[in-house]
């Protein structure tokens, strides 16, 4: 959750739940996959856990310690083990910068090499991720967006990261370079014992690399469960099976029946009451205007929120408290 | 069979920038039948776009159609002069874009531009031309047409800017629409919205639409027929059903390959080595020749031309099926 | 809208070899190929090396400085005189040339204090935002609120009329635009990833703001300060001509209008000349602004990344 503020003379400040109550693990070694639409705050998740934004609420805690409220010494601690990825790499380095200065410039904030060693260093980066190392003194403007994901893969891996946020790594790529970078990043992970959060709003692309996928909606968690589940018909939360069948795919055994969607994603500055999907749910029934439901493992034995998924009873129980 | 709508023969589009030549389109010739929904597919920088403008005739400076024809009803588009040109534009052919809020003037409401729209190109008064986009909008899905009428396109979503660039282009009743990646803005769900509209709107309203997008997906879900371009020019083409499951060039299996829900899970992906040629420097032979898993000697020296390679003609540009024919 | 051919000749070899092109070398060579710019680069070099050099290029350096030479009067133009003698028999060519000293100086000085003051407080004002930003934004509206004519005849009637007087008001109520302009690009950099990445890995913030977003704005303020030269020195005639910049015997060409109006009828070449150099020497300035824009513009020179 965040508040928008606009400025000292703003008459009334209005509170947007980017992130509404979101409860999230993520273990050592997995790719925790987040899937959702434009406005479902993926991107947000991914700002806060790197720690661009500070949550109004809620701890991000990282191995039992907690980075909202850590000290400036330990947050900068934080900053080496959790490292991101951007969506559009032609924006992702300063154009003004030669490629070893940007490769090297977590190099120098958090590390002692200087010169020679750091010049080792930069190029081994390179090398690491496919790029040769005499590339060192050129400029972006003069790659490919592969090119330059790789070299911002590198900047990632240059301190040695537990976590690496992948926001939308790929989608800026065309498909063959797209298979490259996730080749890539799947071989990275193996290597260096990776953890990835890796946000997208492509499903074929997410199920490929995930080992679990959060499916979120409107600010919200609507739906979590292993990757091969969810894709292989374990899809329970209608906005997930709308999803899934809304994705175009060559395969012939994975084009589901389409459920077409009415209407768009709504305003989160806005959002409708009870659950936020109903208004475009094709089961809404009565009680999903009035109360919100919560993700529960009763109905499918994964964590849904929905009414129509998990018994009534005892989520009325909630809402009459 | 239907006789084309539009064909296309030996398009050439060249760029004259400062780097030097660049060929965005060099060669690209295919026919588009009358009622079908036809695929341009291929990843950026392979000149499907551009072959999508040169229909238009709106080919940006320092852009030149070189060479080739167009023909669009039996008529050259490339001879007509830039008044007939006018008329054509917008009218008989519509094109859509990825960005809909780039085509749409933010200052005028949607209702006064599709009205403006209408009346050019359409001999009908203002009122007609108001009841008209009224239709238009309901027959795009667009609910409450009167209010949509007088919102500004800042007040709609990506989806229902698109919506009503669709609903323009029905409304000055082009009978072939050009979408040049209409969905990739959108969101999943809405892309969905879309793509069923325009498959509606063809079985209503017999519209042609050219489909040009980068996502094999899309093609194989909405499209009879696809071309895959490579390098300014077709490297296979043919029905659907031929080209993305009897496929033959190495280059569309490649690609194939490489999508992400093709291979199994945490699985590698197959990769087409090295990145699309720059239009910049000409490859000898096949374009496609050095990132080619199955090259041949004769490769090299000269490009190959398109040739029958299967049923419906279904053809490829592809020496491994040339000794075949020959 | 734009003036230079795309087809420039820059060495596609170059770029692909890994021969260093920064933007700078590819606004050059688009610069280049504007004969305009060209032609308003050789005008103000022209004006610029002469008022360096006035000593060694007249006959009369005195007279530039200020010595009367009442046997010449008013001598229309003629073989020692290209421009004529003024009311005290002085050249006027040297006049002009020695005026050039203090009006160029004027325009570079007010621009240097501008962006030496305006650009810093923009790009702080714009990376921080909150009540920093609102802070900055309320101070440059108070100071873009000063007439500069006014301020400057303030500042003359309170601490005498000077040089360095006529500088400081003008100066003054100069800056806040540069603040204005640097804080709208701050803002759009902020959005790139690479202020973010920065920021992510922890990097200080007034070091993103010296390495990342200083040079990051300097091509819009180059184009802004180049076209500014011109508006400069015409407001600093201008307070000149009103009788409240340079004093003589000094030369200034504000001045010399001032002066030489009275005579215009009769002896045009004396204000004439100054006021053709104040029009060449601004006109010069905003040409070259243009295409230094220009030249900024990547759609002027596209190298690889065509539409298609």
């Amino acid at each position: 959750m965040f508040a928008s503020s606009a400025g000292m003379l703003n008459r009334h400040q209005k509170q947007v739940h980017a992130l509404d109550g979101i409860d999230l693990d993520i273990y050592e070694q997995e790719t925790l996959g987040i899937v959702g639409e434009s406005g479902c705050g993926k991107t947000t998740l991914g700002r806060t856990i790197i720690g661009l934004i500070a949550p109004t609420s809620g701890q991000i805690l990282f191995d039992g310690q907690d980075l909202v409220n850590a000290s400036k010494d330990a947050k900068k601690s934080f900053n080496r083990e959790i490292q991101m990825v951007f969506q559009n790499p032609y924006t992702s380095f300063d154009p003004r910068f030669t490629i070893i200065k940007c490769v090297s410039e977590p190099l120098k904030i958090h590390t002692n090499l200087r010169g020679a060693a750091l010049t080792k260093r930069a190029r081994e980066l390179l090398e690491q991720v496919g790029m040769p190392g005499e590339i060192l003194h050129r400029y972006a403007h003069e790659f490919s967006g592969g090119q330059l994901q790789r070299i911002a893969i590198a900047r990632a891996l240059a301190l040695n990261p537990k976590i690496i946020v992948l926001d939308e790594p790929t989608s800026a790529l065309d498909v063959s370079v797209q298979a490259q970078i996730i080749n890539l990043l799947q071989d990275l992970q193996r290597q260096f014992k990776l953890t990835y959060l890796f946000i997208s709003h492509d499903l074929s692309v997410v199920q490929h690399i995930s080992n679990r996928v959060t499916v979120m909606y409107l600010g919200k968690i609507v739906e979590q469960n292993t990757s091969e589940a969810i894709f292989e018909g374990q899809a329970h939360h209608p906005y997930t099976q709308a999803l899934l069948s809304a994705m175009p795919s060559v395969v012939k055994e994975l084009r589901r029946k389409q459920i077409i969607l009415e209407g768009s994603v709504p305003d989160a500055a806005n959002p409708p009451k009870g659950c936020n999907f109903h208004p475009r749910c094709p089961v809404a029934m009565p009680i999903c205007s009035i109360a919100e439901p919560v993700l529960d493992n009763s109905g499918a034995g994964h964590p849904v929120a929905c009414f129509v998924v998990n018994p009534i009873e005892k989520s009325t129980d909630e809402m009459i408290q | 069979m239907n006789a084309p709508l539009l064909a296309i023969e030996d398009l050439h589009v060249h760029f004259n920038t400062y780097a030097g030549t660049v060929r965005a389109v060099n060669g690209v010739s295919f026919e588009i039948r009358s009622g079908e929904m036809f695929g341009l597919v291929g990843e950026s920088g392979c000149g499907k776009t551009v072959t999508g403008l040169a229909i238009m005739r709106a080919i940006p400076s320092p852009g030149r159609i070189m060479k080739g024809r167009i023909f669009f009803q039996g008529e050259d588009l490339i001879t007509k002069s830039e008044s007939e040109m006018r008329d054509i534009r917008g009218g008989r052919i519509a094109m859509i874009f990825q960005d809909p809020t780039a085509s749409l003037n933010p200052v005028f409401t949607a209702g006064y531009q599709i009205s403006l729209q209408i009346t050019q190109h359409r001999h009908v008064s203002k009122k007609e031309a108001k009841q008209l986009a009224f239709d238009m909008f309901s027959e795009v899905g667009l609910p409450h047409a009167k209010s949509i009428y007088n919102t500004y396109p800042h007040e709609l979503s990506g989806g229902m800017q698109q919506r009503v660039m669709i609903a323009m282009a029905l409304a000055s009743g082009a009978e072939l629409l050009i979408a040049d990646e209409p969905t990739t803005a959108l969101d999943v769900t809405i892309q969905a919205q879309i793509l069923a509209l325009l498959s509606q709107l063809r079985e209503s309203e017999g519209l042609t639409i050219l489909l040009i997008t980068h996502d094999l997906g899309v093609v194989a879900e909405t499209c009879d027929r696809v071309a895959v371009t490579y390098d300014g020019h077709i490297v296979e083409s043919g029905t659907v059903d031929d080209v993305l499951y009897q496929t033959k060039h190495p280059y569309t299996q490649g690609l194939l390959a490489a999508l992400p829900d093709t291979v199994r899970h945490k699985q590698s992906l197959e990769v087409i080595k090295g990145s699309v040629p720059d239009g910049l420097h000409s490859v000898s032979g096949c374009s496609f020749h050095p990132r080619c898993p199955k090259v041949m000697d004769i490769c090299l020296d000269q490009p190959p031309s398109l040739i029958i390679v299967g049923e419906k003609e279904h053809s490829a540009s592809c020496y491994l099926y040339m000794e075949e024919t020959a | 809208m734009t003036t230079v051919a795309p087809d420039l000749e820059i060495p596609i070899e170059d770029i692909k070899a890994g021969k260093r092109v920064t933007e700078y070398h590819l606004m050059w060579w688009a610069f280049r190929r504007d004969p305009l710019a060209v032609l308003s680069l050789v005008i103000l070099l022209g004006f610029i090396l002469g008022a360096i050099f006035a000593p060694n290029l007249t006959p009369y350096p005195e007279q530039g400085r200020g010595d009367p030479n009442l046997l010449e009067k008013f001598s229309p133009p003629n073989q020692g005189h290209l421009l004529g003698t003024d009311y005290l028999g002085r050249d006027v060519l040297t006049r002009i040339l020695y005026g050039g000293r203090s009006s160029l100086a004027i325009g570079f000085l007010v621009v240097i204090v501008a962006v030496l003051i305006g650009v810093p407080l923009g790009a702080i004002s714009g990376y921080y935002g909150g009540w920093i930003d609102n802070l900055v934004m309320r101070i440059t509206d108070i100071f873009l609120a000063f007439p500069p004519l006014l301020l400057a005849i303030a500042l003359a009637s309170a601490l005498g009329a000077s040089f360095t007087n006529t500088m400081i008001a003008i100066s003054f109520t100069w800056w806040p635009w540069y603040t204005r302009l640097v804080r709208a690009q701050t803002l759009s950099l902020r959005e790139r990833y690479f202020i973010e990445a920065a920021r992510s890995i922890g990097v200080p913030s007034w070091k993103i703001i010296t390495s990342h977003v200083l040079p990051n704005v300097m091509t819009p303020v180059m184009v802004q300060a180049t076209m500014d030269l011109g508006g400069a020195i015409l407001v600093g005639a201008a307070v000149s001509f009103i009788g409240l910049g340079v004093q003589p015997p000094l030369a200034d060409w504000g001045q010399m209008v001032s002066i030489g109006r009275i005579y215009f009828i009769e002896r045009p070449w004396y204000a004439g000349s100054a006021g053709l150099a104040i029009f060449l020497v601004t006109l010069a300035f905003n040409l070259l602004g243009d295409a230094v824009r220009d030249a900024a513009d990547p759609h002027t020179r596209r190298v690889v990344d065509v539409g298609r």
